[in-house]
């Protein structure tokens, strides 16, 4: 497949009368695995919101399968794309994660039916699929964060969609949640067919992702492409405003980057 | 399952609260008159007349405030939002307060003219709360609050105000009403709150899935598909409505929306489609049952019972606010 599903046309957003995000133009076709890079204040999680229509006041276009985003109303927009906030938006109210995942149908709810018979199933499924069906009954308010994160996703995948936004999903993890953090969402990219864009500060994490990346510095686009290209002493200069040292994996032969401090 | 059997209970309780309230009391009532009700036997007419429409408009009041309580507690995602902590029922007691004043006769939609200045009064406090809050935004425990408190400040001068300028005769009225009572006689006060307490649990009861993805916050809510600032508006406006008209009548009775969704929290859960029915259930015998207290424990004279829920509300607010972090936690 390679039918556009996200088109974004010079899509700029200001807040507080700061430009936050500037004439970003970016094509996602179905499928694709995208990582969001950039340094902190980069615009990263803005552009999540702004496609998940949490901020509506955006200029520029955006297009979703074809169709203006603005078109959608926001249960049709949420049947299409699920999101996932950073991992600092804790909830409080003790819900289960059965519960929790099961919140994730509202947008297939109707007036006359709150909960419909496919509702059960694709919450068993993502709780299975995500690996979180012995946690089920347990309190959110109780889930360690790679737990936590593990939930999170479950209710993305219950919510159906042709496209997943994390933001951060690995931020706050040790390196084994990670790993499977990691791991999941590739799996879940190849058996769903699902596109993931995933925000992340960290450009080792969006090279073992592999494909796609986006860079953000200060709202605009810096880079777009294939992410090892992006593993060049230049472009990460560019993006990060630090310079790098790049050491070769010989089990995987990817080229991973470690910092080296502020340029001189 | 376990859930079931507590709404169960809760329901068996709260009527039972409602029917044995009126029995008690410095009067006795004998189950004669009970059950033949006579216009000239004065145990009859005690019950009839005079206890069961106070143990009804309580009932009401309380089962209103306390899902007052739970709405806003959904909505600002914070166990201490309640229409008291957040200046909504000083809000409606300033503008009760101005009616009384001003004498305004005038009726609307057979609302009168204290009811109209409740709601338009408790519009008004909400309205102000959440622009403070909009100011800035990552609404935090101490701006909600600290506006609340602002907005309580604010208002409560100017009751004082207008109780300072008043005539001894309505300065005492209103001193009175605002230490909050249900000393009402016959049916007439609860009829006039039931239809705007009904309506406000049926468009909850319609918007459970919506405050449940609320509690969860604006970003989840938003991207589950909640259009989450119309839901937000509509219970703003219809919450702030049904306390203008409680509080226009019972005076500020404080603390019951904040104790009573927090229990009903413990015995059924986060999920509004259970703690709605356990709050107005709860909330409502919690009310008669405090109404009572207030009635007889200094019998023959009477406590109102807006003290008496202070009394029980302040230490409350405290032992949330100080309670170490453990499962169950809600405040950020």
């Amino acid at each position: 497949m390679t039918d556009a599903a996200l088109e974004l046309e010079s899509l700029s957003f200001e807040m507080n009368g700061r430009s936050v995000l500037r004439d970003v133009s970016v094509t996602i076709n179905a499928g694709d695995r995208w990582s969001i890079i950039g340094p902190n204040g980069a615009g990263k999680s803005t552009l999540l919101k702004c496609l998940m229509r949490i901020y509506t006041a955006w200029s520029g276009k955006v297009r979703l399968f074809g169709r203006p985003l603005e078109n959608f109303t926001q249960r049709e927009l949420a049947r299409r794309i699920a999101y996932v906030p950073q991992p600092g938006n804790v909830v409080r109210f003790p819900y289960t994660v059965r519960e929790f995942v099961s919140m994730a149908r509202y947008p297939y709810a109707t007036p006359f039916s709150a909960h419909r018979a496919g509702d059960t199933a694709a919450v068993e499924s993502a709780l299975a699929r995500t690996g979180v069906e012995d946690l089920a009954n347990r309190s959110l308010t109780t889930l360690s964060g790679g737990e936590l994160q593990k939930a999170y996703i479950a209710g993305a995948l219950a919510q159906g969609g042709d496209i997943l936004l994390l933001d951060e999903p690995t931020a706050f993890l040790d390196y084994r949640h990670q790993a499977e953090v990691i791991e999941l969402l590739q799996q879940i990219n190849q058996e769903s067919g699902a596109a993931i864009l995933t925000v992340t500060h960290d450009v080792n994490t969006a090279i073992i992702t592999g494909g796609s990346a986006l860079a953000l510095r200060e709202g605009a686009v810096v880079f777009s492409g294939v992410v090892s290209e992006l593993a060049c002493e230049k472009k990460l200069g560019d993006v990060f405003g630090a310079s790098f040292r790049f050491l070769e994996d010989t089990a995987t032969g990817l080229r991973l980057v470690a910092p080296q401090g502020m340029p001189a | 399952m376990r859930h079931r059997i507590i709404l169960l209970l809760l329901l068996i309780g709260s009527i039972t609260t409602l029917l044995v309230a009126p029995l008690l009391g410095s009067e006795r009532i004998p189950w004669a008159a009970v059950w033949q009700p006579a216009p000239d036997d004065p145990s009859s007419v005690i019950f009839w007349s005079i206890r069961l429409p106070r143990a009804c408009l309580a009932w009401i009041s309380g089962a209103g405030l306390a899902m007052g309580g739970m709405i806003f507690q959904a909505i600002f995602r914070n166990p201490l939002a309640e229409p008291f902590t957040l200046g909504i029922s000083s809000g409606a007691a300033l503008g009760a307060t101005l009616a009384m004043r001003l004498g305004l006769g005038l009726s609307f939609l057979g609302f009168s003219g204290a009811a109209l200045g409740g709601m338009g009064g408790a519009l008004a406090a909400i309205g102000i709360v959440y622009a403070l809050t909009r100011l800035r935004p990552g609404l935090t425990t101490s701006t909600m609050l600290l506006a609340g408190v602002a907005v309580n400040f604010f208002f409560s001068s100017l009751i004082l105000m207008v109780q300072h300028t008043a005539n001894f005769y309505d300065s005492f009225r209103i001193l009175r009403w605002m230490m909050g009572g249900l000393q009402m006689v016959g049916f007439d006060a609860s009829l006039h709150i039931l239809p705007v307490t009904l309506a406000v649990a049926g468009i909850a009861w319609w918007l459970t899935s919506e405050l449940n993805l609320l509690t969860l916050g604006d970003e989840w809510a938003v991207s589950r598909g909640v259009a989450a600032t119309r839901v937000k508006t509509i219970l703003f406006f219809s919450v702030s409505l049904m306390v203008g008209a409680i509080v226009s009548l019972c005076g500020p009775i404080g603390f019951i929306g904040l104790m009573c969704p927090h229990i009903c929290r413990l015995l059924v859960g986060p999920n509004h489609r259970r703690l709605l029915p356990a709050s107005l259930l709860f909330g409502g015998a919690f009310l008669v049952a405090c109404d009572t207290v207030a009635r007889t424990a200094m019998a023959p004279a009477e406590l109102p019972v807006g003290i008496f829920t202070s009394f029980l509300g302040g230490p409350f607010f405290i032992w949330l606010l100080l309670r170490p972090s453990r499962e169950g936690e809600m405040i950020g």
